[in-house]
């Protein structure tokens, strides 16, 4: 499987804190990659790297010539798009300057919304949409970019359990189709049930990556939230899971050996 | 309202409006002339139809409402363009060339152009670098700052700071004025009126609006893709850079060319946008061409009003602020309720 991005060594600081250091990371076509990590370990600021928004402080970033789409968590338009507008402008790197979307445009966002099953919101204005349905709106616009490399920042934060299994089925279909796709969460089961590879960001100097049985043992995801996580095989079916004993949780594991290092 | 209107019927409507205040200021004023005289007069050379109607409304129409109706429709179309690409740029919908201060700053260099040389193109000449000059300083105060936090209050006192130059400029150039040659014609240029619409000022003004407009109407895709963002259109692949220089160029043609022969008139250009939005939405494909025809048949309208309504000229100026101020409030009002301003 050829790279689609490599990242080697990156660094980004904010002030002089690092956020990550030292961090390596690939994306082969046809993978599908998760990448799991506390509120603030910096998933978005890795993603904002890999795609180019931002410039590594350290290391560096190659990127194939194949398209980039990047999935932010939301947006805010200034002014009233509806659903499809806001699918359209996925097209802007095939739209030239002084041209503007064409039939064959309007077609292929029609289809990437329904392929979502979204194309109810192709009408709806997109800033009185619901979280879930902003989310589908912008999954939508990356498909329509006909990108190799998609990196979506928590795509299923605000969707219901029908929804982020919809829209994991659809990552893990467009990885088989030969598209490196990259996704944050903050729920191990999606990288256990759908992703070839995981990235977990410990600390700023301390990330683990591998496949995901391996890299999500109980210890390592206790440690992660700072909370028991116990891993369940269930009898019935083929594949493990992950559990948080909310319960488990008391203010002393607020300090964990990991929390140090931060 | 988006879904319904989406396709090719906005544009048709808004023409077919355009034309009908086209006939209708034509037809009105302190000599009115009905509607069939003028159909026929504009259709005479055309058809050649047998004349039924007399010289005197032929002079009427042609030597002095025609260039005044044809100049209301440049002007207004090139503000509301400009009202419309300042929106996308600035990502705010209060954006507007009076708002942002960028007519003062075109008053301005239109002044001190009437100052050293005299009306005309020196005039033109001025406002456009106080257009785009006042542009600038405004885009780099409130630049990225957007609709989100602060945003909207960022715009508006850096149209105030700049707007606060430009008029004192104004002031020390008046004060400056030869008081017997000079004075008048600037205080009459400043007041904001077709009424010295001619075949020259139309000269003027059409060349730079049609550019802009040009620009504008390319642009409309990648301008609603820079209202999203600027860092989500970079991300996307849109030329962030280019569209913007572009953009803000013509924006500051658009409002220098409508300053140079109508003064300041304000608001144009953020009502316009804002009606067009309300009735057919901002799809990329119809939103800026809608606004081009749309401010061309409000700025006839008003104009006619301000013709007509008394007997004495109402200044035009005067008319569309009254207009358009209720319109911010209503605007602020709900952007309030939507984000932190």
């Amino acid at each position: 499987m050829s790279d689609l991005l490599v990242a080697h060594g990156l660094g980004y600081r904010y002030g002089q804190a690092w956020v990550f250091r030292y961090l390596d990371f690939h994306l082969p076509a046809g993978c599908l990659t998760a990448i799991l990590g506390p509120n603030g370990c910096g998933k978005s600021t890795l993603l904002a790297t890999l795609s180019g928004l931002r410039t590594p402080v350290e290391g560096t970033v190659s990127r194939q010539n194949s398209g980039l789409a990047l999935v932010p968590q939301s947006l805010e338009p200034a002014l009233p798009f509806s659903g499809l507008d806001m699918v359209l402008l996925g097209r802007a790197r095939a739209i030239s300057l002084f041209s503007a979307p064409g039939t064959a445009d309007y077609a292929a966002a029609r289809e990437a919304l329904t392929r979502l099953e979204a194309a109810h919101l192709a009408d709806r204005p997109f800033d009185v949409m619901s979280g879930g349905e902003r989310q589908l709106v912008l999954i939508a616009r990356a498909l329509v970019s006909s990108s190799a490399v998609l990196l979506l920042d928590e795509p299923t934060a605000a969707l219901d359990w029908h929804r982020q299994a919809h829209v994991l089925n659809l990552l893990r279909q467009l990885a088989d189709s030969g598209l490196a796709v990259a996704f944050t969460t903050h729920a191990p089961q999606h990288a256990l049930d759908f992703a070839d590879h995981v990235l977990l960001m410990a600390g700023p100097e301390r990330q683990f990556s591998g496949v995901p049985e391996d890299i999500l043992s109980e210890e390592a995801l206790s440690q992660l939230y700072r909370l028991p996580v116990k891993r369940l095989r269930l009898s019935s079916l083929a594949c493990s899971t992950a559990i948080p004993v909310f319960r488990g949780y008391s203010s002393e594991s607020a300090v964990s050996p990991g929390e140090e290092a931060l | 309202m988006i879904s319904g209107t989406r396709g090719k019927t906005a544009p048709c409507l808004l023409l077919a409006i355009l034309l009908f205040s086209v006939f209708l200021s034509l037809s009105l004023g302190r000599f009115n002339i009905p509607l069939k005289t003028v159909a026929g007069i504009l259709l005479e050379p055309v058809f050649g139809i047998q004349a039924f109607w007399s010289e005197t409304e032929v002079q009427v129409i042609w030597a002095v409402r025609s260039p005044r109706v044809a100049l209301a429709a440049i002007v207004g179309a090139g503000l509301a363009l400009a009202g419309a690409a300042m929106q996308s740029l600035f990502r705010n919908p209060l954006a507007d060339p009076q708002i942002l201060g960028v007519s003062s700053g075109a008053a301005l260099g239109g002044v001190i152009g009437i100052l050293l040389t005299g009306t005309g193109w020196p005039a033109i000449s001025g406002s456009f670098a106080g257009g785009l000059a006042a542009l600038a300083a405004v885009f780099w105060l409130a630049g990225g700052s957007g609709a989100g936090r602060g945003g909207t209050v960022m715009l508006v006192l850096s149209g105030l700071v700049v707007g606060a130059v430009g008029a004192a400029g104004i002031a020390l150039a008046k004060y400056a004025a030869d008081p017997d040659n000079q004075l008048p014609a600037i205080v009459f240029w400043l007041l904001g009126s077709l009424a010295a619409a001619d075949r020259q000022s139309l000269y003027i003004t059409l060349p730079p609006v049609l550019l802009s407009a040009a620009l504008i109407l390319g642009l409309r895709f990648h301008l609603s893709a820079l209202a999203v963002g600027e860092e989500d259109a970079r991300n996307l692949g849109v030329p962030v850079r280019a569209v913007r220089l572009l953009a803000l160029g013509a924006a500051g043609l658009a409002t220098a060319a409508a300053v140079a022969v109508s003064g300041v008139v304000g608001w144009v250009g953020l009502v316009v946008p804002h009606l067009v939005r309300l009735g057919f939405g901002a799809n990329h494909r119809w939103f800026f061409l809608n606004t081009l025809l749309a401010g061309a048949s409000y700025l006839i309208l008003v104009d006619t009003a301000a013709r007509r309504l008394v007997a004495a000229e109402i200044p035009l100026g005067a008319l569309t602020a009254l207009l358009g101020a209720p319109i911010f409030a209503v605007l602020l009002r709900r952007l309030r309720g939507k984000t932190d301003v």
